[in-house]
């Protein structure tokens, strides 16, 4: 597994004190995302953990783009990653993102 | 039930099957993600872990009275049982002791043991059975729900039979060793998992409930999982003492013998005298439970 962690600057999320969410389920090529409150109203707080070793640089060129588009600030994900592409990656953020602004 | 309005069952995952099938709105996790209570055995193996390792559990209401609801999340490692997995659903279990409820539904979607986790897998799922055991033993009904891609095999499979009833869909498939093992094992003469129409034929939901093993058949649909849940908690809680369990032993006995030679699904519809065989697989759940219903098979639990 590698492991890293990351904090993005992002837009506040309205709803980021009561941010408790699963998205997805790790299985061949999928991921699940777990979005918590985070430490710091307009910065968003990531943990990967990606059984693909050697992806950073494309994570973090995912992870960036996602909270560019939605409002993440305040918010911490927690990713368990079973070798998802980009693609998917981006839609499973997209999932979770916009899950807490449909409530917001 | 017209396709285009149906839910599938066997596509949804735990969560949203326990959203299906209990009141809306009502269920309340245990022992949640947010809490990570992941496998400590797959983070030394280096794998990938799940916040939930596997399985959802915890309380709702069904028709407005209390049940335990555990679901098991077939694509996490084929929802197999680790030691954190099995320690869920034991507790589930445990609860149910305590508070009592009307019933305690489990939507079993595993291959059995998580052998990643050996010992400690093995101990967790007798632990479940102990515990399933002790619950029923206390007058609370346990009832399986069978739907999902990895149906019930191994020791989710003996897990199953402990249950007061099951409710199965032709899409899921209940057995001891899977397809794939059995190849293995004896040979593909003996059994050709690479052939699906086979083995459905003789460990899906429509063999199951010939044979009894299964209370209930329905459509890969969530509402009629959710219906026919609904019906096994109206019914009385089942009474189980030594008597029926003797008569039971007595029938698998009498029904081993009968099929010693099976070896197709369709020989056993053939047996029981069903007029068509060949044209059960296709059946929707209506038209096959039609013509089952004048067999009324018994329900051995």
């Amino acid at each position: 597994m590698e492991r890293f962690t990351l904090s993005l600057p992002s837009t506040p999320c309205a709803r980021a004190d009561a941010a408790a969410a699963l998205c997805g389920v790790v299985s061949s090529g999928n991921l699940e995302i777990l979005v918590d409150r985070g430490s710091m109203a307009d910065r968003c707080d990531i943990e990967v953990n990606t059984s693909a070793h050697g992806f950073r640089d494309t994570w973090e060129a995912v992870l960036a783009d996602a909270v560019a588009r939605h409002a993440a600030g305040g918010l911490a994900l927690a990713i368990n990653d079973a070798g998802a592409t980009p693609a998917v990656v981006s839609l499973r953020l997209d999932q979770a993102l916009e899950a807490l602004e449909d409530r917001a | 039930m017209s396709r285009l309005h149906r839910h599938s069952w066997f596509e949804a995952d735990a969560r949203a099957r326990i959203a299906g099938l209990v009141d809306a709105g009502s269920f309340r996790e245990l022992c949640g993600p947010h809490e990570r209570l992941t496998s400590p055995h797959l983070a030394v193996l280096d794998l990938p872990v799940a916040f939930d390792d596997g399985v959802v559990v915890g309380e709702a209401t069904l028709d407005g009275r209390p049940v335990l609801v555990g679901a098991q999340q077939g694509e996490f490692n084929g929802g197999a049982v680790g030691e954190i997995h099995g320690a869920k659903l034991r507790g589930l279990f445990e609860r149910a002791r305590r508070t009592r409820p009307a019933a305690v539904l489990l939507a079993i979607d595993s291959g059995g043991v998580r052998l990643h986790e050996a010992n400690a897998g093995l101990i967790a799922i007798s632990e479940l059975m102990r515990a399933l055991l002790a619950a029923r033993a206390e007058g609370i009904p346990v009832y399986g729900l069978i739907g999902g891609s990895c149906g019930a095999f191994g020791g989710m499979g003996i897990v199953a039979r402990l249950c007061d009833a099951l409710v199965m869909s032709e899409e899921g498939r209940l057995g001891l060793s899977g397809p794939e093992v059995i190849e293995t094992v004896k040979g593909v003469d003996e059994f050709d998992s690479k052939d699906r129409a086979l083995v459905w034929r003789v460990t899906g939901g429509k063999l199951r409930r010939s044979l009894g093993d299964a209370a209930l058949l329905v459509d890969d649909d969530v509402a009629a999982f959710r219906d026919a849940a609904r019906t096994l908690l109206a019914r009385p809680v089942p009474a189980r003492d030594l008597a029926a369990l003797a008569a039971d032993q007595q029938a698998l006995t009498q029904r081993a013998a009968r099929h010693a030679d099976a070896r197709d699904g369709l020989d056993i519809w053939r047996a029981l005298g069903l007029p068509d065989p060949a044209v059960i697989p296709m059946l929707d759940a209506a038209d096959f439970n039609r013509l089952l219903a004048p067999l009324s098979p018994t329900e051995a639990a």
